[in-house]
């Protein structure tokens, strides 16, 4: 039953890794300066978040559609992207002008000037941007597409008499997954429920935003740091706040070892406490963005070679690693459920032999 | 590190605390928690019906057990029936033909009996009538012998000379 959904997949990503290529190929066609410096600064571009959804650039112009930008200067201002015209214009919002300068706003004059200190950073006033980036579109896309994905899901359970339909025949045995050997062996029997929303969520959010970083949309969320931040905090106060007693006491003052070693230990605890969540922050920002810097330099090689044999061979590479890059998205969201679960389970364990442990 | 820090941008973290929070609360509300729980209602209702199959067996094993220990007494029984009933038509034959034999004995004996007091009868019979002809021819032969004077006179010669005086 499983077969088709997974010949589906992917076809669909292979056929979507081909076009990519296709695609790079095109916006690249224009002999300019040094190709280098421009694939470099064309994969520095794709990593960024970017204030219009754009898809491609054709002869020259963007191809693309513009979204909200909502800012926060005494007072809010909101308008859409389309009036930086790519970052080339200054957009006027209730008597104040705003300019891009790689990707950010700016709060600029009328003449849209920037002015840079020495480490070229703009000294300019930079407002609170709380746009819909292309990166929150995708999120919200995904928040959807999820909604709508699992909500059809759990409807089909009550038509189905119990089993589901569709493509819960798929997902049913993920989350089957996510509970006997995530969950369960990690949090235990007693306390896993609590935790499945979030477990479950964060896998396939994880997972999904990742595979549409796959796509030649452009997107990927994942490598933004402000993301992954936002998953390892939520992983950290769920952890702090169901933390039993135990928890406190491993930290604060660890049973079985003798107490000079339980000063040492304890501000090494408490440390720990916060390098989890940020190993699990660094660890899928920097697997997502490091895949997508050697993709898209393989890609690159394609029109530095500018022969077949190399072409073709960083064409077999792309694609290979496209593959690759596709167990990645799994396992990194595999990898952030399964840690998160492993420290939901230390905040609730249980020791009934206190002693007897370490 | 700086350079993390710089890309770090507060928008992207506040539109994703705040759809991915919401995404949580509403899948947990419209997706995981029907999903979850119909998926735990249906293994509870395999095993349930697992172990109904388990107790259904036993229930067969232990019926088929108890019908083949119903079998045995209820052959027991016939046996012990036929063999009383075997027993009984043996006693019933051995005691007619001891009632026969008696009966027979005793009617054999009747008529020995009868046939010994006939008998009897007969010989007493027979006897008086003898001693009725005896004593008739007597009569006649005595009445013929002493019919004449010299016939007496003889007898009595006779009988006088029988008389031997010693």
């Amino acid at each position: 039953m499983l077969k088709p959904y997974i010949t589906a997949i992917f076809t669909f990503f292979l056929v979507f890794a081909g076009f990519a290529s296709a695609e790079h190929n095109g916006a690249h066609a224009a002999e300019s300066k040094d190709i280098k410096t421009e694939i470099k600064s064309y994969i520095n571009h794709h990593l960024q978040d970017s204030h219009d959804f754009n898809l491609f650039e054709l002869n020259g112009s963007h191809v693309g559609f513009p979204l909200p930008v909502i800012l926060w200067d005494n007072g809010l201002h909101v308008f859409l992207s389309s009036a930086f015209h790519h970052g080339e214009t200054v957009a006027e919002s209730n008597g104040n002008y705003y300019t891009l300068f790689h990707n950010k706003v700016y709060r600029t004059d009328a003449a849209g000037a920037i002015t840079l200190d020495d480490h070229q950073h703009p000294t300019n006033v930079a407002p609170l941007d709380f746009s819909i980036t292309k990166n929150v579109f995708m999120i919200l896309v995904v928040a959807l597409l999820m909604l709508w994905m699992f909500g059809s899901m759990s409807r089909s359970y009550k038509s189905g008499k119990g089993l589901p339909q569709g493509v819960g025949r798929f997902l049913e045995p993920i989350i089957l997954y996510i509970r006997d050997d995530i969950a369960i062996p990690n949090i235990g029997e007693k306390h896993y429920k609590k935790f499945m929303s979030y477990l479950l969520t964060v896998f396939f959010f994880i997972w999904i935003v990742n595979l549409f970083g796959l796509t030649p949309l452009g997107v990927n969320v994942t490598n933004n740091i402000a993301i992954t931040f936002c998953l390892a905090i939520l992983t950290y106060l769920i952890t702090t706040f169901s933390a039993k007693k135990d928890y406190w006491m491993h930290i604060f003052w660890m049973p079985g070892v003798p107490a000079p070693m339980k000063l040492v230990l304890a501000p090494i605890e408490l440390l720990g406490t916060f390098i989890k969540p940020f190993s699990l922050m660094i660890r899928l920002y920097a697997n997502i963005t490091a895949g997508h810097i050697v993709m898209m330099s393989i890609i690159g090689l394609m029109f530095i070679f500018k022969n077949w044999i190399g072409s073709s061979l960083s064409f077999f590479l792309a694609f290979v690693l496209s593959i690759l890059e596709l167990l990645v998205a799994a396992l990194q969201a595999y990898v952030f459920t399964m840690l998160s679960a492993l420290y939901f389970g230390s905040a609730v364990e249980e020791h009934h032999h206190e002693e007897a442990h370490h | 590190m700086e350079k993390l820090i710089s890309e770090f941008s507060v928008g992207l973290f506040f539109w994703q605390l705040v759809i991915f929070v919401s995404l949580i609360l509403l899948l947990r509300k419209f997706a995981w928690k029907p999903i979850l729980s119909a998926v735990d209602e249906r293994e509870t209702k395999i095993s349930e019906a697992l172990d109904q199959a388990e107790k259904a067996k036993a229930e067969v094993a232990r019926l088929q057990s108890n019908n083949e220990a119903l079998l045995r007494e209820a052959q027991a029984e016939r046996d012990a029936i036929l063999k009383a009933a075997r027993d009984a038509k043996d006693a019933m034959i051995t005691e007619a033909k001891t009632k026969a034999s008696e009966e027979a004995n005793r009617m054999i004996e009747q008529a020995r009996e009868a046939i010994r007091n006939e008998k009897l009868a007969v010989m007493t019979e027979l006897k008086n009538q003898l001693a009725a002809f005896s004593l008739e021819v007597a009569e006649k032969l005595v009445k013929e012998q002493l019919s004449t004077n010299t016939k007496q006179a003889e007898l009595a010669n006779k009988l006088v000379s029988e008389i031997k005086l010693n």
